[in-house]
């Protein structure tokens, strides 16, 4: 297999002239976790449809462990684990009665069944739970378990369709943690959509960044952060020294960008941690006195901006309210 | 085979969900028990009326309830279909290898269990305050199969319509809007004869009616079988209406989805 997951030019638009998707393109290498990064109404949602056979396209081409989603759905339903999002439980049936239906509909052997189920049920911390009606259980059970169905028949290809939405954040890192533990150490591919910039960055190994059905730029997360050209580093002084900062710095070839405000240094290096020990050095023996020095890595808000001009925040809101224009009556 | 599996999957879900709502159960079991006693308290002087021919009205009552059980409860089937599509439970089933037609088949066949259930009851409840039914056990039989067939079609056209509306309230509007005319545009309460005659002809055009004159005939002394085949045959007729109408409107969910 050379690509778990591999989309090729999809577009689709909706009813009423909405473009979902605008010739969306990406490849996910086997056994890796792999980010679509949007914010809402980016199309990523649309994307996972049309993956996972819901949703047909008006063209382009989709593969999932190279079966052809559109001429062969059934076979990819068979390789394929969905997360959706927001929970896809029966709440009137328990956790285990859940998962053994989801198992029947696979065609798994009736004990083989009992024990995968009661295995993810352990897995998922629900093990308690179990014979309870999924009613009661809280939004991170409920969320566990939708996890724990999408895993019954031991599927080579997970969609993970915004896993950690809605949940609380010490939820949201337990989820993190069981979703790392899915590629490393079973080997699963997986495709996550996600419109937290932590989220792709914690957890997959190839961000792709989209932005109006399109994928706009995508790499490893470091990398499209590398991109940015280097760590800002960021020196307070211990009082204004005017030029003499300035001057202290000139000769200095591991940073640019260098801008004094008052008490304030900032530039730019590749390498922001070699080149801090450089920069308190030559500050140094110019007699500037430092309080404080701060390396940031550029974040992938930074990487967002650069390629849409928009920062994340600014697009999600956006999307809210063309929302609220196509909801009004 | 694979859609025999499934749909029996899908049966012993939606029976299991019933089974978890005991109030539920309990409302739909007192409902005609209800209509039973209560409607056959009320009328039980109307056997005095020459067209009933001096027959114990518990005993021409029963097969309308259970008819009519069959009918009120069917009619709620799409409302948990709409619920499942809300909470996303119908878009997790159609990413996997599932049958599609199971999911519908499923929501039927409970119905069609469930009715038969409910006519046990109603049939048992009206044999203890003193009914009794000449056609025996054959007779009974007939009238459970034919409520069956019934209700599995009231259960096609709520998830057909259920589909179509997606919308809880809207669904309720209709099934209330359809049931209790269907209901009263039938031989339910009164022997046919002594409805008026516009009524009769509208009535044999009514599902309800059909099945109402073919099980009150199957448990009678005299059963008419050839009117009760027919009648069942218009029944038949209408269930694959009803079954190709609501796998249609699935279609066209999935195509929206």
């Amino acid at each position: 297999m050379e690509h778990a997951i591999e989309a090729d030019g999809l577009v689709k638009s909706y009813p009423k002239g909405v473009t979902a998707l605008d010739g969306l393109s990406f490849a996910v290498a086997p056994g890796s976790v792999f980010a679509l990064l949007g914010p809402n109404g980016a199309g990523k949602s649309t994307a996972v449809k049309i993956l996972t056979t819901l949703a047909k396209p008006d063209s382009g081409a989709a593969r999932v462990a190279d079966i052809d989603v559109i001429a062969n759905p059934d076979r990819v339903r068979r390789t394929i684990g969905v997360v959706a999002q927001g929970s896809s439980v029966d709440i009137q049936a328990t956790g285990r009665e859940n998962l053994r239906l989801q198992g029947q509909i696979y065609g798994m052997r009736r004990h083989a069944l009992e024990q995968r189920a009661q295995d993810l049920l352990e897995r998922f911390g629900l093990a308690d739970a179990a014979d309870r009606v999924a009613r009661g259980y809280s939004g991170g059970m409920q969320r566990r378990l939708d996890i724990a169905m999408a895993l019954v028949h031991d599927p080579a290809v997970l969609f993970l369709d915004e896993p950690t939405t809605g949940l609380d954040p010490e939820v949201r890192a337990d989820m993190w943690a069981e979703i790392a533990r899915l590629a490393t150490d079973q080997g699963k591919s997986v495709l996550l959509t996600t419109h937290y910039l932590e989220e792709a960055d914690q957890l997959a190994e190839w961000v792709a960044i989209v932005d109006r059905g399109k994928v706009v730029a995508q790499g490893t997360p470091d990398g499209l952060k590398r991109e940015l050209r280097g760590d800002a580093i960021h020196v307070d002084l211990e009082r204004e020294y005017n030029g003499t900062v300035t001057r202290a710095l000139s000769d200095l070839e591991a940073i640019r960008d260098v801008a004094v405000d008052g008490r304030t240094l900032r530039a730019r290096a590749d390498d922001g941690g070699r080149a801090v020990p450089l920069v308190l050095q030559a500050l140094e023996s110019h007699g500037v006195d430092v309080s404080s020095v701060r390396v940031a890595r550029p974040s992938l808000d930074d990487v967002y901006l650069k390629y849409t001009g928009r920062t994340f925040d600014a697009a999600d809101h956006e999307w809210d309210g063309r929302r609220r224009l196509t909801a009004a009556p | 085979m694979t859609l025999v599996r499934h749909t029996l999957y899908m049966t012993l879900r939606h029976l299991r969900e019933l089974w978890r709502q005991p109030w539920f159960v309990a409302v739909t079991l007192v409902q005609p028990v209800i209509w039973l006693l209560l409607f056959g308290a009320l009328f039980k002087r109307v056997i005095e009326i020459p067209g009933f021919h001096g027959r114990s009205y518990i005993a021409f009552l029963a097969p309308g309830v259970v008819v009519m059980t069959a009918m009120f409860s069917s009619a709620w089937s799409g409302m948990a279909l709409i619920e499942d599509i809300n909470r996303g439970v119908t878009a997790r089933f159609l990413v996997s290898p599932v049958r599609r037609e199971a999911l519908i088949a499923g929501r039927i066949l409970k119905e069609a269990v469930v009715v038969v259930i409910q006519s046990l009851i109603i049939v048992a409840l009206a044999l203890i305050v003193g009914a009794s039914f000449p056609g025996g056990v054959a007779g009974v039989a007939a009238l459970f199969v034919i409520s069956a067939l019934l209700g599995a079609t009231f259960g096609a056209l709520s998830n057909g319509f259920g589909l179509i509306m997606r919308q809880e309230e809207a669904l309720i509007g209709a099934v209330q809007f359809i049931v209790l005319p269907l209901t009263f545009l039938s031989a339910t309460f009164l022997a046919a004869n002594l409805i008026p005659t516009w009524m009769q002809h509208v009535a044999d055009f009514n599902p309800v009616n059909w099945a109402v004159v073919a099980g009150r005939s199957a448990v009678s002394a005299n059963a008419d079988w050839g009117l009760i085949a027919a009648r069942a045959g218009f029944l038949v007729a209408l269930l694959g209406l009803s079954v190709a109408f609501a796998t249609r409107a699935f279609q066209s969910y999935q195509r929206s989805v």
